[in-house]
């Protein structure tokens, strides 16, 4: 029997919700439970779940919206206690901080010191507005949010370069922007390798590396993965590069990204070639065939670490992937598998490269299920993927996911070994080591009792100052059975070894090319937003006001919800009337 | 005049209030500057609304205003004449008046005369006739109709002769400025403006010459006892204010709030005459002893006009006194309130400084953009009519308008200036 419950005109994050909805489900007696804000994509979300229910048609884009699906009546009531307790917990704890929050534009410009960056987290239905208030502000944007048209995007970030700001996203999960952590970020030291990147874990893998070997990223800057679109033409992308070059402090410019259309890698690389300073580029996926005097092309995400070090260090590029020690595990004939479960994005598609190099199989293109790589014996997932996030964390805060695809690869006999990223620092899991723990262990004791051996391979995406803290996460790991690799690159070929392949490293020549003159001057507003600490108007999850805080920057918290109840029209209407500009009335 | 932008409208008509320049001059007839106020002609507060579509105290009111005028002998002769569609009706704002509660303003009824002389135009609003069973709450027992007689022959007439000897009337803003300092926000309280009003007039109505002594006596008594006096100044005083800005024909600043207890009205800059309406809302409030919220009428009357200039309710925190009387819980959510209006105001009004808020003004231009995009809208204070006919107020609260009049009249200016949705 279903059940609905609708507190009207209470705005909450989706994360909030989502993490509600978990905590939800864990009361016994309960079906299944589903908590959302009443927009028209989440009832659609509801009925596909099968939630729907009459009363839910009565929601409005501000309420919150509870479905329970329970035999037991009483059970309403107690999710209807829990829901409030949550929820009052989060409001009292916003009352302590309050005096410091704005709910509108106007409140959060007076609030803030000199603002100069929006970080926007909110729905992406109403993100490109947001940003465009932001840049009408004359803000830089930092947007976390996803489901924003690519149309917008374009407009978005050709108004921003006019301007002489920059757009960082949509979509755009990490940056550093002079030592200050946005959204999903690890807390790393400071010095003098910049870096452009278009996906969030890829700049956190990266950048972690960096750390480890002494090394330091002031600025890692994020473009959004759509960023080397054709429509978009890297218009962030190659902003941040001239900035990042104009910028004495850097010493090595990084830039990562998944291959781009062909036409704007030309225009990019074209950019790069007129760049003095020495640049790593790391196109994932493409296998890069030569280097340039200046522009080393890296063939994975260590590597581009590495060898940024090394620049960085004034050595010569030298880059020797390894595998981990001890990995003379003996497998029965059958194990053949190698089975990747990411919450990385970036990594997974790093790991099915390698994958895919070492074995050439057949590949099956079916990119659906968030699976990056499908063939008979091996399968890498992106459990990010919107497929798995559909109403649901992501699987950096929430296990689950995780938890039942590790336990269902088991029971295929022709799984050898198992490979786990678990990216720590801000906006990640408390703890997901211990989340994740208890199952290794388990599947490794029922393995061992089938008689046959199982590997876990496990890496840790992170830094000492990480609050989680980089080796209490690999020690629980190890604990529980897993082998740690240091970087996903060495995971994926520790992983390959292990099944008998092997991965070639391309043996790059040095190629000479003509490129044209290029203007690498940039705008005085975006140097100067690298330049210092920025100061931030963070427009949706306040945890990401926390982290900007906490590294000593100003930041306002925004305690954004949708206009005009979220009615569309009306926004319409709204933006219509504030920009217009006839001239006639 | 063209404007480039909404926000450059809305300018020319923040100045056009700031620059407003009201004063009280007269008190005369309704007919007599109402040319439409012919035989069983009906001023109604709110928008335009239907006899049959009245709530029960507006019409009683109309009943009252029928045997005042002596256009019927008594109630079932005077129902049967409304029934019977023989009264025409016209919402007070629609010939430059306003009216309390039900607002039914009859012919011969005494109306104050506010000029506003920066822009030349007049405003209209009948006097307050005092507390409990009152015509504006839906009375009309002998008593309350023998009242309007008095007010007609005595009251009217003496405030005329006492406004005449002031060189150009009476300056509103300077009795406003100093009414706030003391306490009022001119729509739950205006004991202070109305002492202040009653301490200019009482040394000029005790040295009128051609009024007999007890005559002089009883008006005086009678503004000494009617401490909401000074509010139907402040009406008459709004409309003038508010009907000057309407000049400007652009922007989103709202320049009219009223209800009918049907439904609630306003209008924008932009939209001239034209009303966005939505069916009115219930005050809430605390409750004369004995009544409770079951017996409250709907949202009523046009004395939300002080609220669009940015007094009443959005001045909450200028009046302590009453901060706990509406219904709040005191004075550190009436400073909440008058904070969160600032969100969906333009500016600030620097003829009408507040003390208790640091020495803000009112806040002045109510934004209709801004209205629906937070989702905050105006806070009303009201007095709260029974719901049947006669037993007058009940007691006093706060009230909202209907957000879907704000978003219908901002659809409209936008489908206007071009936009298609």
């Amino acid at each position: 029997m279903l059940y609905t419950i609708i507190k009207e005109n209470t705005y909450k994050d989706s994360i909030v919700l989502m993490l509600l909805s978990n905590k939800l489900s864990a009361i016994d007696g309960v079906n299944k439970v589903s908590i959302m804000m009443g927009t028209p994509a989440n009832k659609d979300i509801f009925k596909s779940s099968g939630l729907g229910t009459d009363e839910l048609e009565k929601a409005k884009p501000n309420d919150i919206v509870i479905v329970v699906d329970t035999d037991q009546e009483e059970k309403v009531d107690e999710v209807k206690e829990e829901v409030e307790v949550a929820l009052k917990g989060e409001s009292e704890s916003q009352n302590t901080s309050k005096g410091q929050e704005a709910h509108n534009w106007k409140r959060a410009m007076e609030l803030a010191n000199n603002p100069n960056l929006a970080l926007i987290s909110i729905p992406g239905q109403y993100a490109a507005m947001e940003a465009e208030n932001a840049l009408n502000e004359g803000l830089h944007v930092f947007m976390f949010s996803d489901n924003v048209s690519k149309e917008d995007e374009a407009k978005l970030k050709q108004k921003a370069h006019e301007k002489g700001l920059l757009v960082m996203g949509p979509d755009c999960g990490t940056a550093l922007i002079h030592g200050v952590p946005l959204a999903f970020t690890n807390n790393v030291n400071e010095g003098d390798i910049g870096i452009v990147g278009a996906s969030g874990t890829g700049i956190q893998e990266v950048t972690t590396i960096i750390d480890r070997y002494g090394k330091g990223v002031t600025n890692a800057l994020g473009t959004g993965g759509r960023d080397l679109s054709t429509e978009v033409g890297a218009i962030t992308m190659l902003d941040s590069i001239k900035a990042l070059n104009q910028d004495p402090k850097v010493k090595v410019i990084t830039v990562i990204s998944k291959p781009p259309a062909e036409e704007v890698q030309r225009k990019v690389l074209n950019v790069l070639r007129n760049i003095e300073k020495p640049v790593v580029t790391l196109f994932l996926g493409d296998k890069p065939s030569y280097q340039e005097e200046n522009i080393y092309h890296a063939y994975t995400l260590e590597e581009a670490a590495v060898v940024s070090v090394q620049l960085s260090n004034g050595d010569k590029p030298n880059f020797e992937p390894t595998t981990a020690e001890n990995v003379n595990v003996l497998l029965k004939d059958s194990q053949v598998g190698i089975k990747g479960y990411y919450s990385g994005g970036t990594l997974a598609t790093e790991a099915a490269m390698l994958v895919k190099d070492a074995f050439k199989d057949e590949i099956s293109e079916e990119k659906k299920d968030g699976y990056i790589l499908k063939t008979k014996n091996h399968e890498i997932i992106d459990l990010g993927d919107d497929v798995y996030t559909q109403g649901k964390p992501h699987p950096m805060i929430d296990p689950v996911n995780r938890i039942e695809m590790i336990e269902k690869s088991v029971k295929d006999p022709k799984t050898a070994v198992i490979m786990i990223d678990n990216v720590i620092g801000n906006g990640g899991h408390d703890d997901m080591a211990s989340a994740l723990a208890p199952t290794i262990k388990r599947i490794l004791d029922s393995a061992r009792q089938e008689g046959r051996k199982l590997v876990v391979l496990a890496t840790v995406v992170g830094t000492a100052q990480d609050f989680q803290g980089y080796e209490k996460q690999i020690d629980i790991l190890k604990e529980s059975g897993a082998m740690i690799c240091k970087t996903n690159d060495q995971m994926v070929r520790t992983a390959i070894q292990l099944v008998g392949g092997k991965v070639e490293q391309p043996i790059l020549d040095v190629q000479k090319f003509e490129y044209t003159q290029e203007d690498l001057v940039v705008d005085e507003k975006i140097m100067s937003l690298i330049n210092m600490k920025p100061s931030v108007i963070n427009i949706g999850l306040k945890s990401f006001t926390e982290a900007v805080q906490n590294s000593g920057s100003e930041c306002v918290q925004f305690n954004w919800r949708p206009i005009a109840g979220g009615d569309e029209k009306l926004m319409k209407v709204l933006q219509f009337l504030n920009y217009y500009e006839g001239g006639t009335i | 005049m063209g404007y480039r932008t909404i926000n450059e409208a809305n300018e020319a008509v923040i100045q056009k209030i700031i620059a407003a320049a009201p004063f009280l001059t007269d008190v005369v007839p309704a007919k007599s500057v109402i040319p439409e106020l012919e035989d069983c002609v009906l001023l109604h507060a709110g928008p335009p609304i239907k006899y049959e579509n009245m709530t029960d105290p507006m019409q009683g009111s109309c009943v009252g205003a029928i045997l005042f005028e002596g256009w019927a002998e008594d109630e079932k002769s005077a129902r049967e004449l409304l029934e019977n569609d023989k009264v025409k009706f016209i919402p007070c704002h629609h010939v430059n008046a306003v009216g309390p509660m039900g607002g039914i303003t009859s012919p011969n009824m005494p109306v104050l005369v506010v000029i506003n002389k920066e822009s030349g135009n007049e405003a209209y609003c009948q006097m307050n006739e005092g507390i409990g069973a009152v015509l504006r709450f839906g009375a009309y027992n002998e008593q309350v109709i023998n009242r309007l007689h008095w007010m007609k022959d005595v009251l009217g007439p003496v405030l005329s002769k006492a406004l005449k000897t002031f060189d150009g009337g009476l300056n509103v803003n300077v009795l406003i400025a100093k009414a706030i300092a003391m306490g009022d926000e001119f729509h739950q309280r205006n004991i202070a403006a109305s002492l202040a009003f009653l301490k200019e007039l009482s040394p000029v109505i005790a040295s009128l010459e051609d009024v007999e002594k007890e005559q002089r006596t009883e008006v005086i008594q009678f503004l000494a006892d009617t401490d909401q006096f000074f509010l139907n100044i402040a009406m008459a005083t709004g409309k003038a204010m508010m009907d000057a800005a309407r000049t400007i024909e652009h922007g989103t600043v709202v320049t009219a709030m009223c209800r009918n207890g049907e439904n609630f009205g306003i209008r924008i800059a932009g939209m001239g005459d034209e009303w966005f309406t939505a069916p009115v809302n219930t005050p809430q409030g605390l409750y004369f002893t004995g009544y409770t919220a079951e017996d409250a009428n709907t949202d009523i009357g046009d004395s939300a006009i002080t609220e669009t200039i940015g007094v009443g309710g959005m001045a909450m925190i200028a009046a302590p006194a009453v901060t706990r009387f509406v219904g709040t819980g005191g004075f550190n959510d009436a400073l909440e309130i008058s904070n969160q209006m600032t969100e969906i105001c333009i500016s600030e009004n620097p003829n009408f400084v507040i003390p208790t808020w640091d020495f803000k003004g009112a806040c002045l231009g109510i934004d209709a953009r801004k209205v629906v995009e937070t989702g905050i809208t105006p806070v009303i204070n009201t007095g709260i009519a029974h719901k049947i006919a006669g037993y007058g107020q009940i007691g006093a609260g706060t009230v909202h308008p209907p957000i879907e009049c704000f978003e219908k009249a901002i659809t409209a200016y936008a489908e206007k200036l071009g936009f298609k949705g």
